[in-house]
Order: structure tokens, then C-alpha cells, then sequence
């Protein structure tokens, strides 16, 4: 990949507008298009970007497996956690009007919370999986 | 005809163009290409449909990520599709692609008109989410507010089917590839 200077130059040049938009989409899907799924993907692709120019060894540096599992299951369970805080806070499970005083806040912090765990946990586990798959077939070259 | 009908039109008919240079494609590499392009018009198609939050789903999964799977098992695998030696037309499989083509376009008459008012799924909880979202959660964007609040299960389940897609994809090759690893030479 040495060779692709323009791809490279264009591609780290790119990545943090990436990743600045995911979390835009992330944290304004209350107003606009968007939430965690599509955050997920695109700050996700960031990595794919990273990947396709300079080998899955590299992003792994950055992003180590262990890392992603951990984020992954940390979404889920953030997602559930709120529906058994909601319980715990006297409602029925996922009922956000009793997470504050005001239902309407509580409605708020709900969503920003679930989103959140929908967007950790989509983008690891489409990083994991690529990084599974584009793993096998690179070669040992990357790692020198 | 107003415009929107030919747009529509004109997508429908890319989508069928595609599909149809697709299984007649024998370069795995632009058979992928292709997908990616029947994604990308398939979001335009939803976003002619007024679903903002549908297309950017499709346009990120379906025309990126979808795509970049596939190439890196294009990596893998080889970019020519092997050539079959050529068999006789077997028949059974064409008649049950008939028969159920048949019944589904019999099916379509008893649909309602596309879009109208008063079709089932716009008077069952629509119109209270349409209503009342402002005043009980108070989220600009209804589509979050019923993602994520009023269909909460659903949506904790959709989240819980991708951690399982994930976990599913690293028992059947992450798993492999450390081993592998661990051997100097493979």
C-alpha cells in the first residue's frame, strides 16, 4: 500500500470527519435522521477506512479485539441496564418517565442512553466482523 | 405522470436493470460493485419515500459496510465464478418460482391503495404516535421516538440480534485465525 500515496494522504485526511459525523448522528438522531444504527456503521467505516490503507494489523493496534468485545457487550448491557434501572426506579422495564422527576427529561435520558448502547454495540461488532474477515486473507507482510 | 412518479419509475426500473445484470454477471468483483449500487438505489428509492432515517440505513449497511464485506470474501474466495457445465432445464424448481409468483401477484389485489389514509397500518397506533409523541416524550424526530421509546423491546431485541450476528461471525472464523496464529507457519 505504500505506492497509494493519494488514497492514503485523502483517506487520514477523511477518517476524523468520519467520526465526527457518526457522533452527530449518534447524539442528534432525537432531531434529525440518524441513531445508533447508522452512527454505529458510519464510525465503524471510519475504521474500515483505516483498515483498507493501512492493514488490519494497524487498526488493531488502535482498536485491539479485546477492546471491541468488551464495547459490544458493554451496549447491550447499558441498553438493558436502563430497563432494569427504570424498574428498580418503580416502573415497568424500559419505562423512561421514571429514570428523572419530569417524565419528559426521563424520556430524554432514555433515548440518549439506549441510542448510545445501540451505537457501541453496532459499530464493535461490525468492526469485529471485519476485521474477521479481512484478517484471514492478510498476509504477514503488514506486520513488519 | 408528475415528476415524483418518474423518479420512481426510473429507480424501479435501475433496480431491475441491476438485478438482472447481476445474475447474468459472471465477475464476482463487479457482481459485488453491482450490489453496492442496488443499495444505493434502493436508499434514494426510500428517501423518495420520505424515509430519512430507512435510507441512511440502507446507504451505510447496505451500500458500505454490506460491500466491504463482501470484497473481503472476494479476498478469499477468487473473483471468477466458476462455470457450470450446463445441465438440462430442470423443471420443478421453475414451477414452484411460478406457481408462488403467481399466487404472490394474485395477493397484491387484495391489498389496499398504496398510501392511502385510512389502510390498517395507518389507524392502529399511528395516529397516536403522531398525536401524542410531542407531549409524552418530546423527541423532534418521531422515528426515535418510537424506536426507541414506544417499541423499546423491539428495539433492545434488533440490538441483541446484531451482538449474536457478532458473536456468531468471531466462534466461526475469529476463533480459527488466532489458532492459526499460534502456529509459526500456516
Amino acid at each position: 500500500m505504500n505506492e497509494h500515496m493519494i488514497l492514503r494522504i485523502v483517506g487520514k485526511f477523511l477518517i476524523p470527519y468520519i467520526m465526527l459525523f457518526g457522533l452527530y448522528v449518534q447524539f442528534h438522531g432525537d432531531f434529525g435522521p440518524g441513531g445508533g444504527f447508522q452512527a454505529g456503521v458510519i464510525f465503524a467505516s471510519a475504521f474500515v477506512i483505516h483498515t483498507l490503507l493501512f492493514g488490519v494489523r494497524n487498526t488493531q493496534k488502535i482498536a485491539p479485539e479485546w477492546i471491541l468485545r468488551v464495547v459490544a457487550s458493554g451496549g447491550v448491557l447499558l441498553y438493558a441496564g436502563v430497563g432494569v434501572v427504570s424498574m428498580l426506579a418503580g416502573g415497568e422495564y424500559l419505562d423512561y418517565d421514571v429514570l428523572a422527576a419530569d417524565p419528559i427529561a426521563g424520556q430524554h435520558i432514555g433515548i440518549i442512553l439506549v441510542e448510545f448502547g445501540v451505537g457501541l454495540t453496532v459499530a464493535s461488532v461490525i468492526m469485529l466482523m471485519f476485521f474477521a474477515f479481512a484478517g484471514r486473507g492478510e498476509p504477514e507482510e503488514d506486520a513488519s | 405522470m408528475n415528476l415524483e412518479q418518474l423518479i420512481d419509475v426510473f429507480l424501479l426500473a435501475f433496480l431491475a436493470i441491476i438485478s438482472i445484470a447481476m445474475l447474468r454477471i459472471r465477475d464476482l468483483f463487479s457482481c459485488v460493485m453491482l450490489f453496492g449500487i442496488y443499495s444505493l438505489v434502493s436508499a434514494s428509492l426510500f428517501m423518495v419515500l420520505d424515509a430519512a432515517d430507512v435510507a441512511f440505513t440502507e446507504a451505510a449497511v447496505g451500500a458500505g459496510i454490506a460491500t466491504i464485506l463482501m470484497m473481503a470474501t472476494l479476498g478469499l474466495t477468487g473473483r471468477e465464478e466458476k462455470v457450470l457445465v450446463k445441465k438440462k432445464i430442470s423443471w420443478l424448481p421453475l414451477i414452484i418460482v411460478t406457481i408462488t409468483g403467481a399466487t404472490l401477484v394474485y395477493g397484491i389485489v387484495d391489498l389496499p391503495p398504496f398510501g392511502a389514509a385510512d389502510n390498517p397500518s395507518q389507524v392502529h397506533v399511528a395516529p397516536r404516535y403522531i398525536h401524542e409523541s410531542m407531549s409524552e416524550i418530546d423527541v423532534p424526530n418521531l422515528v426515535t421516538a418510537v424506536l426507541a421509546s414506544y417499541r423499546g423491546f423491539d428495539t433492545l431485541g434488533e440490538v441483541v440480534v446484531i451482538f449474536t450476528a457478532g458473536v456468531g461471525v468471531l466462534l466461526l472464523i475469529g476463533r480459527r485465525r488466532r489458532k492459526e496464529e499460534e502456529q509459526p507457519h500456516e
